[in-house]
């Protein structure tokens, strides 16, 4: 249809981590908006601990791209220590946001994009999502992408949740809230580089 | 139910919401979810059937084929080098008439070893005797595979539902699925004309001689060309139950227009965004989707392209010293057709190379500018 307008999402995380599922998750809740929606990871085989990405476009009727390339409107990345292996600003649009799993205020900068953090893993350990070695975050982060972006609310991603979450659906809820009661945006010019 | 899933699990819904009976079937990448999503659906009650883990992709033909004999309602589905390896079966199963419904998930061939998408392994199969319908969305895939067994079952023919790779297979996206109850009025249990049973023996592709063969192939023919009505009906019944209709060629903004994309699949998809962009612009530029493959929509697509002034065709696949299939196979249902556009062949998105918006406004641009001297223009190519 004529008009449509669509929000795309990057999400970086490595294999294992649940980047897929929580682009299903987002692109979930946003169905659940009566959003169009599509997500899909990047097409191929995945390795555990590997660079990945998956990918959400969200829009206000059908989405019909069906290709691959991508200019985000916001980024989410899932595991600080990518930021020195991948250019998570890859592509990203003038007025983008990258939010960053990472346990302080991240160093990244770029031109025109705001940089957002939330400490994912903290909230997942303290919710009893994984191990402190190897957390589940993808319900807290989207807690924190609601809070950041207002792509999607908090109780749309709740419900996604619910509807996708099959174990611990209580800690997933919480760890949910918790991150978008406590997501920040950096403040310009505090970090560097 | 409404949800966001997977091409490969709206196929998996399509098979139980048809109440398959028989699901014999070989893992292969992309295919893989497919039959994982099938196996799901059975341990949680969704789908009563026997599934059979078989040690090839020519057995997994083999027992759909001895299923369908017995009368019951088969279902399996694969992926490139697996559905070359059933060839022989396929034209068996095409033969023998029996209404086996495959879904197929267009990968390209090897070498060099691949598992992205392009449309050489399903085409390869075009003289096999099978229905082919290509599908462009998750929803579609899901509403193709129930409307497959209708038509299969009308015509005693086997149907395969495409759908390309990652970008259809692996993309989540909104789905219906409609509650059992309603699909069963749409699709009644199997009728099956003769049926392999001890208490009533018959012999099944017994030695046929000079004398007969050929009015085997006359009524394979005869019934390909029903398929065309059965497929329509099938379309229709199922718009009038659940609201969604694709027809055998599906039209966007062809009214008045000078140049017509023809496409098949998801590339169909994200070009109906290039054209609003290009009529947005005052192009005078429309899109027809084939859908129905085999048998060829020859009558629709004369239809839809008569008062173009020219036609593109965009194929993701390549008969090797010949053109792109799509495009033979357009250039030869318009042969005669009085004031016929000029039809310009354009090739690309090969082993899964990303067909953009932009490379596909590429192709409306080159086939709207001056003729070139190339018989085929490759698009996305690496010089």
């Amino acid at each position: 249809m004529p008009g449509t307008t669509v929000t795309e999402i990057r999400m970086h995380g490595r294999g294992g981590q649940g980047a897929v599922i929580a682009s299903r998750l987002l692109a979930t809740a946003a169905f659940l908006e009566d959003k169009g929606v599509q997500t899909f990871p990047t097409f191929g085989v995945e390795r555990r601990g590997a660079p990945v990405a998956a990918f959400v476009r969200i829009g206000t009727s059908r989405i019909r791209d069906r290709s691959g390339a991508m200019k985000p409107h916001h980024v989410v990345v899932l595991d600080p220590s990518l930021l020195d292996a991948v250019d998570v600003f890859a592509g990203l649009r003038a007025d983008g946001t990258v939010l960053v799993n990472a346990p302080q205020p991240p160093s990244i900068r770029r031109d025109g994009a705001a940089v957002a953090w939330i400490d994912a893993s903290a909230i997942a350990v303290r919710r009893g999502l994984g191990t402190r070695a190897t957390p589940i975050i993808n319900t807290a982060i989207l807690g924190a992408f609601a809070r950041v972006t207002g792509v999607v609310k908090l109780e749309s991603v709740l419900e996604a949740i619910r509807r996708g979450v099959s174990t611990k659906l209580e800690e997933n809820l919480a760890a949910a809230r918790d991150a978008y009661e406590s997501a920040a945006v950096v403040p310009p010019g505090k970090a560097t580089a | 139910m409404r949800d966001v899933i997977t091409g490969n699990e709206a196929v998996a819904w399509g098979a139980a919401r048809a109440r398959a009976q028989v699901v014999p079937a070989y893992p292969i990448t992309p295919q893989t979810t497919i039959i994982e999503g099938i196996a799901d659906l059975i341990k949680k009650g969704e789908l009563k059937a026997e599934y059979i883990p078989v040690e090839s992709e020519h057995s997994a033909m083999a027992a759909c084929i001895g299923a369908a004999y017995a009368g019951a309602r088969a279902f399996t589905a694969t992926s490139s080098q697996g559905l070359l390896l059933m060839h022989e079966l396929l034209h068996w199963a095409a033969l023998a008439r029996v209404p086996i419904v495959m879904a197929e998930v267009n990968r390209a061939v090897a070498p060099g070893w691949t598992i992205w998408t392009d449309q050489n392994d399903s085409l390869a199969q075009r003289d096999t005797g099978w229905i082919q319908l290509y599908c462009q969305d998750a929803q579609e895939v899901f509403d193709t595979t129930v409307q497959a067994f209708r038509i299969a079952e009308e015509v005693d023919l086997p149907v395969m539902i495409v759908l390309d790779a990652f970008v259809l297979s692996h993309t989540a996206e909104p789905v219906d699925v409609p509650d059992a109850a309603d699909v069963d009025r749409f699709l009644p249990p199997r009728k099956p004309k003769f049926v392999l049973d001890v208490d009533n023996p018959c012999a099944f592709g017994g030695l046929n001689g000079p004398d007969v063969y050929q009015e085997f192939r006359f009524n394979q023919q005869a019934s390909m060309t029903a398929a065309l009505e059965a497929a329509r009906r099938s379309d229709n019944d199922w718009a009038k139950m659940f609201g969604r209709r694709y027809g055998l060629i599906e039209e966007y903004r062809t009214e008045g227009a000078d140049t017509i994309l023809v496409a098949s699949a998801t590339p169909a998809s994200t070009a109906q965004d290039v054209v609003d962009k290009l009529r947005a612009k005052g192009k005078k530029v429309g899109l027809v989707r084939v859908r129905l493959f085999r048998p060829f929509p020859a009558v629709e697509l004369r239809k839809a392209l008569a008062g173009a002034k020219r036609v593109a065709v965009l194929d993701r696949n390549i008969s090797p010293g010949h053109h792109g299939i799509f495009c033979e196979e357009l250039k030869s249902a318009l042969y005669g057709m009085p004031k016929a556009p000029e039809v310009r062949g354009f090739i690309g998105g090969l082993g899964g190379r990303d067909l953009t918006p932009d490379s596909i406004e590429e192709v409306f641009d080159r086939a709207m500018g001056p003729k070139k001297e190339e018989e085929i223009a490759w698009i996305g190519h690496k010089a």
